[in-house]
């Protein structure tokens, strides 16, 4: 079997990561925009398993890094939606755009 | 290891400590919110006490954990400051539900906080990270009743996610350039290539994120606003120093090479704070987003100090965040009681306040001069030091241009200070008699404004725990 590049790995990654950032900025549902942010942070766990796996085989760093990004971000997801529920709650939506009532 | 190993981290374990002891105190048995109150007071009190006890300095955990002199001083600055805030926030605390769980998230935080200040290592320190503003995203939402509160929450967890995600993505180009995750591994290791640029860009924006400098300040005004007043005051103090005392270390020492790209970073940061802070802040209406912006400004003035590279610029930093955790506490706790006891945030509210209310209305004053800089008070003396070591590099209309933003500050300062003293006040609001608690966190406050700037020493100290940081 022929092996994949690091250079191909890198850029699937780096294509992921602004793939998320643009969901962020464009998507105005909460839902998606929370998968948004899941998706720039697996591509740093892929980041991060593909420098281990090419440049680094004998050290684990980067793959102890990254399993704990998967546990920050289950936690962080947790958070953010036991907050969207408390945001649907009084305001009956999850659009950001119906959340907007803090400004000036 | 030994029982002095544990001692190292004594700050942390007393905070863990604390933790537990909520969580089995609440089970036990459910004390009211008073005696919540004056226990967490007392509590948190003995936590500083007990940080100071017995100095012990050193490394653990395979050096990834590392106490020095200068990261005690550190600890202990955060420490005082979530005393205050636990003292000033006595009216909201007692209205509260689930007091208990409000003391939790902001002593998790805590701990996050000081994980991050000792950590040697990018796994620690990123743990520590998304410790601290965790469980501040889920404190920000605490007030079910206010409509706004889980508005702000929102804004609050998706920002600092987004800016996680950012720091993370240029962590692990860092990771695949160097190969190592230690800050003392990565200082020889990092080089001068243009990926080592692009990843440290993109964990100088995620800091910027957490320190809500423009451009990446639009979440704060919003959050400060619907936040309960406590937690605002604990972002806009507490999370910024912790932030600002990782800074230091971090681009002075690990990032040192790359100079040439994070000095101009810095001063592009710092002018777009303060110039388009003051100019948001002028037309608030709202006293807490008046704060929130007037904290921006404060941090572009930190931002030009932190530039110099200097370890008077290190110093003068944590000498201002000194001054700054007194006069925004102090501002922050005046708001506390009115919002708590009167439903007031706006300015035009505290119309003829001192009427009613000279002892508030005196402390607000003493805080607003404090953070607009006037003389005798500390605030000056902070920010004449920022800006004098700030231009040690020579740039002078970047000074320049800080201290005209200075005249302007005073602008909507002063317009707070007007309202409270010579308008007529449109609705005479009720007499009501501080807690105790209240009151000494004020004073104490204000005290430390007053007295801070001249007790040179402190400076002097701060001077010496910072040496050797360049």
């Amino acid at each position: 079997m022929q092996h994949v590049p690091l250079l191909h790995i890198l850029i699937v990654s780096t294509a992921l990561f602004f793939i998320g950032m643009y969901g962020m900025f464009t998507r105005r549902n909460l839902i998606t925009i929370l998968m948004s942010l899941e998706l720039m942070l697996n591509s740093v766990n892929i980041n991060l398993a593909a420098f281990q796996r090419y440049l680094y085989p004998q050290q684990t760093d980067g793959i102890f890094l990254s399993l704990f990004i998967i546990i920050i971000a289950a936690a962080e997801a947790a958070i953010a939606i036991a907050i969207i529920i408390h945001l649907y709650r009084t305001y009956h939506s999850v659009d950001v755009e119906d959340a907007s009532e803090l400004k000036y | 290891m030994q029982l002095n190993d544990w001692l190292i981290m004594k700050q942390e374990l007393l905070l863990v400590a604390i933790i537990l002891g909520i969580l089995v105190v609440w089970l036990w048995k459910e004390p009211s919110n008073e005696a919540w109150i004056n226990g967490m007071n007392l509590v948190l009190f003995f936590n500083i006490i007990g940080g100071l006890w017995d100095f012990n300095y050193g490394t653990l955990f395979g050096e990834s954990f590392l106490v020095t002199p200068l990261i005690l001083a550190e600890k202990t600055i955060l420490n005082l400051a979530v005393w205050i805030i636990a003292l000033f926030s006595y009216d909201w605390c007692k209205k509260a539900n689930n007091l208990p769980e409000f003391y939790l998230l902001l002593i998790t935080s805590l701990l996050g906080m000081f994980l991050m200040l000792s950590s040697q290592n990018i796994l620690l320190f990123f743990l520590g990270l998304e410790m601290s503003s965790l469980p501040l995203a889920a404190a920000a939402g605490f007030d079910f009743g206010r409509r706004h509160s889980p508005e702000a929450a929102m804004k609050l967890v998706i920002s600092s996610a987004f800016s996680s995600a950012l720091l993370l993505f240029g962590i692990s180009w860092l990771y695949g350039l160097t190969g190592t995750l230690d800050f003392s591994g990565l200082i020889t290791h990092i080089g001068h290539s243009p990926l080592s640029i692009l990843a440290f860009l993109l964990i100088l924006s995620g800091f910027a994120f957490k320190i809500s400098a423009v451009p990446f300040h639009l979440w704060t005004a919003d959050v400060y606003q619907g936040a309960p007043t406590a937690v605002t005051a604990f972002l806009s103090v507490v999370s910024k120093s912790a932030i600002f005392m990782v800074m230091i270390p971090v681009l002075y020492q690990t990032f040192e090479e790359q100079i040439d790209i994070w000095y101009p970073g810095l001063i592009i940061l710092a002018l777009a704070s303060i110039l388009i802070a003051n100019f948001f802040a002028i037309k608030q209406l709202n006293l807490k987003r008046l704060l929130a912006f007037s904290s921006i400004a404060q941090v572009g003035f930190l931002l030009i100090a932190l530039a110099a590279h200097t370890q008077e610029g290190a110093t003068s930093v944590l000498f201002f965040l000194l001054i700054y955790l007194f006069s925004n506490l102090a501002a922050f706790g005046v708001v506390s009681v009115l919002s708590a006891q009167y439903g007031i945030e706006e300015i035009s509210d505290l119309s003829g306040m001192y009427r009613t209310h000279p002892f508030l209305s005196w402390i607000l004053t003493i805080a607003l001069f404090s953070l607009a800089g006037i003389p005798p008070t500390a605030g000056f003396f902070g920010k004449f030091f920022l800006l004098l070591s700030g231009s040690s590099g020579g740039n002078y209309w970047v000074i320049g241009i800080a201290a005209a933003n200075m005249v302007i500050s005073l602008y909507y300062y002063l317009r707070v200070v007007k309202t409270i003293f010579l308008n007529q006040p449109v609705q005479s609001l009720p007499q009501h008699t501080l807690s105790f608690s209240v009151k000494f966190a004020l004073l104490f406050c204000a005290v430390g404004i007053v007295l801070i700037g001249f007790f040179g020493f402190l400076y002097e100290h701060l001077f010496q725990l910072l040496t050797g940081i360049n």
